[in-house]
C-alpha cells in the first residue's frame, strides 16, 4: 500500500468502485435469473452461464449483421441486440423447461446434474456454430469513451450504460413479481402449489414461464457481458457458481437480499483484486463467502417461517 | 415459578412466535407421572405445535420446559429422545423402505452413534424385544413385510411400535386414530391402554369418543393458550369451551 | 466347538463383507476382470491406462457411499482425489530431488519446480514427506480432517442437498486457485512430474506397472469389501433410513449430523487412497485432478455405474472413460455432447445406472437360465437367495 497518497487511494477505490459496477451488473441480472428459478422453483440452473453465453453470442452476431449489411444502424443495433438476446434465451430456456426441467422437479440434485449435462451441450453447439476461440463484438461509438468528473478519476460509459440496463431489469422484475397479475401466480404457486392449482392457476404453464424468465434475464446478462470482455463457449461457466453463491448469501427468498449480496460480492472481487492478484482476489471472496455461509446458512436476509 | 419436582414434565410461560403470530402464547401444562393427558382443542389452537417444542422441532421464543428438571429448550432433538421423550407424528412416519424388524431395530435404543451403528449385532435380547413389540401392535404377521406396503392403520401402529420399542418415559401422539376404522380405533385404545401403564402419554385428538375412553385429564387449547383443564365430563359442560367449539 | 466358530464367522464373513451369495459372484467377477482377465487381453501401455481408470473408480465407489447411500451429492471428491495423489506426489519428488541429481539446480536438493521459481529452501509443509510413513499417513489423514472440518460446518448447522452440492464446488474451485496459483509451492499449473522412484524401487518400468496394477486392484476390493461391511450393519440401514426421512431419525435418537460426517469422511478417504495410486501409477499429478470438472465426472462414473451400487460404480468408471478416449481419438468435438447426454440420460431414464439394467433385464434371464441347467442335470432347485443385505 506504500506509494499511494489517501486521496490516491480513494480515486483507486472509486475507480475499482467502478468498474466493480460492470461486474456488478452482471452478477446481478444472472443471481435475479437464478434466483427467480431457484427461489421461486427450487430448481437449479446449471447451465445458466450457457444461457448468458446465448445473450453474448446474439449481440455479437448482430454486431457482425450490422457491421455487414446494415453500417448504418450501427449505433441502435445494440438495443435491439439486447431484446434480441432476452427473447432468445427466453425461447431456449421455455423449450428446455418443456423437454427436461419439468420431468425433475422433485429431485433438485438430479435437476442439477441433468442442467450441468445440458452446459456441456450447448458450449459444444456454441463451439461447433461461432468456433473455439473467442470473439467480440463491436461496440457502438457511444458506449466508448469515460466520463471524468474529476481529474483522476476515469468511469467507462459502457460501465455506466450497462449497470443503467441492471437497474431498469432488477425494477422491471420487481414490478412484474410485485405488482402485475401474473407475479401474483408466481407468488402463489411458489408458497402453496396445490392450492395454486386448486383455484385455476395453470402452475405447470407458470413454471415454464418463470424458467424461461429466469433464462431471458440471463440472456441480457451475457449482452452486459460482452460490453466487458469476450466471448467464448466457456465464457458463462465462469460464473455459475459465483452466481449461486450470490444467490444463497443473499437468502434466496429475498430479492432485496440478492441485491445487496451482487453488489457487496463485485465490489469485493472488485477492490481485492487491485490489492493482490486476479487469482487470489476471487479465492478470497469465495472463502470469506463459504464461512459467512457456514455461519448463517438461511444468507443475509431471510424470513422465519414455520417449516 | 413451580417448585414441584414430581412432575414429570413441567411447561412453563411457554411461547413460540412466528413473525409475530405467537402460535403458543404463554403456555402452562403439566403432566405427572403415570398420567395420560389429552389435548384437545380447534383447528389452529397450537396443540401440534406445543409437541413440537417439546421434543425440540421448533424452537420455543420464550418460557422454559422441563423434564424431571432437565431443561429441554437448549436441547436438540436426539439428545430429547434418549433422555426418554418420545413422539409420534401426524402423518405416520415411518421408513418406507425398510421392513417392519429394521422399523423397529433401528428404534431400539442401542448402538445411537456412529461406532455403536457399525458394530450393532441382532442379538437374542434385541430380537426379543422386537419379537414382544411386535405381538402388541398387531404386526407378528408382518415382521418381514416392507414399511411402505403396510395400510394407513398399520402404519400407525408400527410408528407407535417405534416408540415403545425406545422404552420412553414420556410418550407424546400426535392424533393417533386418524384415519382408522372403528375396529382399529378399538384395538388402538386397548394398545394405547396398555402402553401408558408405568409411563406418562399425552394425546393430541379430535375424536371425543375416543379421548373419552382413554383420558384421566384434558387439557383444551384455544389460540396457544389453555383455555380449561380437568376431566372430560367438566370440560365438556364448561361454557368457554362450548363457545369456542361450536362457533363465534 | 472350534470348527462351529470357524462356520460361524464363515457364515459372517460370507454374509456381511460379501454381501450373501450374489455380492460374492458379483465380487467375484470383478476381481477375474481386474487380476486375470485384463492382464491376460491388454498389453502393459493399456493395462496401464485401466489402473488409471480403476483409481478415479475409488472416488467412483467413494461416492456409492456419499451419494447413492448418505444421499449427499459432493461435487469436491476431486479435492480428496487431489489431496492423496499431492501427498504421494510430494514424496516421490522429494527422493527424487536428492542433492546428487538436482547438483546442476542453484539450489540442490530442491524440486526442480522450486528452483525455477526462485524459491531457494523447502517449504515447512513440504519437509514432513521425506518419510514414507508420514505420507501414508497423511494420505488418509489429510482428506479426513479436511472432509470433518467441512462435513461438521455444514451437517451440524442442517446445510444440504444442493446447497451443499454447491458449497462443494466452490470449495473444489478455490483449491485449484490456490494451487495453480503458488506455482512454487506446488508446481502450478503443471503440477508434480518427474516422478522416479518409491525408496529407491522405479516406478516407470514395465515390471513397475504390473505390480502397481495389482496393488491397486486389491486396495480397490478392499475398499469395496470394507464398504459392503458397512453397509451391512446397522449404520448401512441407517443410512437408508436417513435418506427416506431424515427428521425421523433424529426422532429415533439419533445425531444424524454425526453420520452425514462419517460418511462424507469415508468417501473423502477412499478417494485419497484412488489419488495416491493415481501418482504412483502414471507418475504426476495436477490441478487438473482437483477441480470442478474431475470432479462431477467422478459423479458420472458412480451415476452410469448405478448410484447404489459399488461394483456397479467400478463398471462405470470403465465405461465412460474409455468411451472419452475412443471419442477423444476418432470425434473430439462429438464428446462433450456424449458427456451432456450421459448426464441427462442416466438422471431421466437410467437412474439406478448400469447395474438397475443388470437387475431388471439380465440377471432374471441369467437366474432363469441356471434354473432350467440344473432342472436338466436332475439337481434339486435352488431356493431363492436370502435377503442378506448388499
Amino acid at each position: 500500500m506504500d506509494g499511494y497518497s489517501l486521496s490516491d487511494l480513494w480515486s483507486i477505490l472509486i475507480m475499482q468502485g467502478f468498474s466493480g459496477l460492470s461486474l456488478f451488473s452482471v452478477l446481478l441480472l444472472m443471481a435475479l435469473g437464478m434466483a427467480i428459478i431457484f427461489g421461486q422453483m427450487g430448481v437449479i440452473n446449471m447451465a445458466l452461464g450457457e444461457f448468458m453465453t446465448i445473450g453474448a453470442y446474439a449481440v455479437y452476431f448482430f454486431s457482425k449483421m450490422a457491421g455487414k449489411y446494415f453500417p448504418a444502424l450501427m449505433p441502435y443495433y445494440f438495443i435491439i441486440a439486447i431484446i434480441a438476446a432476452f427473447v432468445i434465451a427466453f425461447l431456449v430456456g421455455y423449450a428446455v423447461e418443456y423437454l427436461l426441467i419439468r420431468h425433475l422437479y422433485k429431485r433438485p440434485l438430479d435437476t442439477l446434474l441433468a442442467t450441468w449435462g445440458l452446459s456441456l451441450i450447448m458450449q459444444q453447439v456454441f463451439r461447433s456454430l461461432f468456433g473455439a476461440r473467442e470473439v467480440s463484438a463491436v461496440l457502438p461509438d457511444w458506449l466508448m469513451g469515460a466520463w471524468k468528473p474529476t481529474a483522476n478519476i476515469d468511469i467507462p460509459l459502457n460501465g455506466l450504460f450497462v449497470m443503467a440496463i441492471s437497474i431498469v431489469v432488477t425494477a422491471l422484475v420487481v414490478l412484474f413479481m410485485y405488482r402485475s397479475s401474473w407475479g401474483l401466480k408466481v407468488r402463489a404457486t411458489t408458497q402453496n402449489r396445490v392450492m395454486a392449482n386448486a383455484i385455476g392457476i395453470n402452475t405447470k404453464k407458470i413454471d415454464r414461464i418463470t424458467f424461461a424468465a429466469g433464462c431471458g434475464i440471463a440472456g441480457i446478462a451475457g449482452a452486459t457481458f460482452t460490453t466487458i470482455a469476450s466471448t467464448g463457449p466457456t465464457s458463462g461457466s465462469l460464473y455459475i457458481v459465483d452466481t449461486f453463491l450470490v444467490v444463497v448469501f443473499g437468502g434466496t427468498a429475498s430479492l432485496f437480499g440478492t441485491i445487496v449480496s451482487a453488489f457487496s460480492i463485485a465490489q469485493a472481487q472488485s477492490i481485492l483484486t487491485f490489492f493482490m492478484t486476479n487469482a487470489m482476489g476471487k479465492v478470497v471472496t469465495l472463502l470469506t463467502i463459504i464461512i459467512i455461509l457456514m455461519l448463517r446458512p438461511e444468507g443475509l436476509f431471510a424470513s422465519k417461517v414455520r417449516k | 415459578m413451580s417448585n414441584h419436582t414430581d412432575y414429570v414434565l413441567a411447561v412453563e410461560d411457554l411461547t413460540v412466535s412466528f413473525d409475530g403470530f405467537k402460535a403458543v402464547d404463554g403456555l402452562n401444562l403439566y403432566v405427572e407421572k403415570n398420567e395420560l393427558r389429552v389435548i384437545i382443542g380447534p383447528n389452529g389452537a397450537g396443540k401440534t405445535t406445543v409437541l413440537d417444542l417439546i421434543c425440540g422441532k421448533t424452537k420455543a421464543t420464550a418460557g422454559s420446559i422441563k423434564f424431571h428438571d432437565r431443561e429441554l429448550t437448549k436441547y436438540p432433538e436426539y439428545k430429547i429422545v434418549q433422555a426418554g421423550i418420545g413422539r409420534k407424528f401426524q402423518t405416520p412416519s415411518i421408513y418406507e423402505n425398510l421392513s417392519v424388524l429394521e422399523n423397529l431395530e433401528i428404534s431400539f435404543p442401542r448402538g445411537r452413534s456412529v461406532w455403536g451403528s457399525l458394530v450393532f449385532k441382532r442379538t437374542r435380547e434385541v430380537t426379543d424385544r422386537i419379537a414382544e413389540v411386535v405381538d402388541m401392535i398387531f404386526l407378528a404377521e408382518h415382521l418381514y413385510a416392507q414399511a411402505g406396503l403396510l395400510s394407513h392403520g398399520q402404519k400407525q401402529w408400527l410408528e407407535i411400535g417405534m416408540l415403545l420399542i425406545q422404552d420412553p418415559e414420556l410418550l407424546m401422539l400426535d392424533e393417533p386414530v386418524a384415519g382408522m376404522s372403528v375396529s382399529e380405533r378399538e384395538k388402538t385404545a386397548e394398545l394405547l391402554g396398555k402402553i401408558s401403564q408405568g409411563r406418562s402419554v399425552i394425546v393430541i385428538e379430535h375424536d371425543m369418543e375416543f379421548v373419552q375412553r382413554i383420558a384421566h385429564k384434558v387439557t383444551v387449547l384455544h389460540q396457544g393458550k389453555v383455555l380449561a383443564e380437568g376431566n372430560m365430563a367438566v370440560v365438556q359442560n364448561n361454557p368457554k369451551v362450548i363457545e369456542v367449539y361450536l362457533g363465534h | 466347538m472350534e470348527y462351529v466358530n470357524k462356520g460361524r464367522m464363515m457364515s459372517a464373513f460370507y454374509n456381511k463383507w460379501l454381501g450373501g451369495k450374489k455380492g460374492a459372484i458379483e465380487l467375484a467377477i470383478l476381481a477375474a476382470l481386474i487380476f486375470i482377465v485384463m492382464p491376460l487381453w491388454l498389453d502393459i501401455f493399456r493395462l496401464n491406462l485401466v489402473g488409471k481408470y480403476l483409481t478415479y473408480a475409488f472416488a467412483a465407489v467413494g461416492l456409492v457411499m456419499v451419494w447413492g447411500y448418505g444421499g449427499v451429492l459432493s461435487l469436491g471428491q476431486g479435492v480428496f482425489f487431489g489431496i492423496g495423489g499431492y501427498c504421494m506426489a510430494m514424496f516421490l519428488k522429494l527422493e527424487a530431488s536428492d542433492p546428487v541429481s538436482t547438483a546442476h539446480q542453484t539450489t540442490p536438493g530442491i524440486p526442480d519446480f522450486m528452483d525455477w521459481n526462485q524459491v531457494t529452501h523447502l517449504p515447512l509443509f513440504w519437509e514432513p514427506f521425506h518419510s514414507f510413513a508420514f505420507t501414508l499417513a497423511a494420505v488418509i489423514v489429510l482428506p479426513v480432517l479436511f472432509a470433518y472440518i467441512i462435513g461438521a460446518a455444514m451437517f451440524k448447522r442442517r446445510v444440504g442437498g444442493v446447497y451443499f452440492s454447491i458449497i462443494t464446488q466452490a470449495i473444489a474451485a478455490i483449491l485449484t486457485i490456490l494451487v495453480v496459483g503458488q506455482q512454487g509451492l506446488t508446481g502450478g499449473i503443471n503440477g508434480i512430474t518427474d516422478l522416479k522412484t518409491l525408496h529407491g524401487w522405479n516406478i516407470n518400468t514395465d515390471s513397475a506397472k504390473y505390480l502397481l496394477y495389482y496393488v491397486n486392484g486389491a486396495l480397490l476390493i478392499g475398499v469395496i469389501l470394507i464398504c459392503k461391511f458397512i453397509l451391512s450393519s446397522k449404520l448401512g440401514r441407517l443410512l437408508l433410513a436417513l435418506k427416506d426421512k431424515e427428521d425421523r431419525v433424529r426422532f429415533s435418537g439419533y445425531d444424524v449430523a454425526n453420520f452425514k460426517i462419517f460418511t462424507f469422511c469415508l468417501g473423502a478417504a477412499i478417494s485419497a487412497i484412488g489419488g495416491a495410486m493415481f501418482t504412483l501409477q502414471v507418475g504426476f499429478m495436477s490441478p487438473s485432478f482437483v477441480g470442478i470438472v474431475p470432479s462431477i465426472e467422478m459423479v458420472i462414473f458412480a451415476a452410469v455405474g448405478g448410484r447404489m451400487s459399488l461394483v456397479g460404480a467400478v463398471y462405470g468408471t470403465l465405461l465412460v472413460n474409455y468411451g472419452k478416449s475412443a471419442f477423444s481419438e476418432s470425434f473430439p468435438s462429438l464428446w462433450l455432447f456424449f458427456m451432456g447426454s450421459l448426464f441427462i440420460g442416466v438422471v431421466m431414464f437410467f437412474p439406478s445406472g448400469l447395474s438397475g439394467l443388470y437387475e431388471t433385464y439380465l440377471q432374471p434371464r441369467l437366474a432363469n437360465w441356471s434354473k432350467t441347467f440344473k432342472n436338466r442335470s436332475g439337481q434339486k432347485i435352488e431356493s431363492c437367495s436370502d435377503g442378506a443385505a448388499k
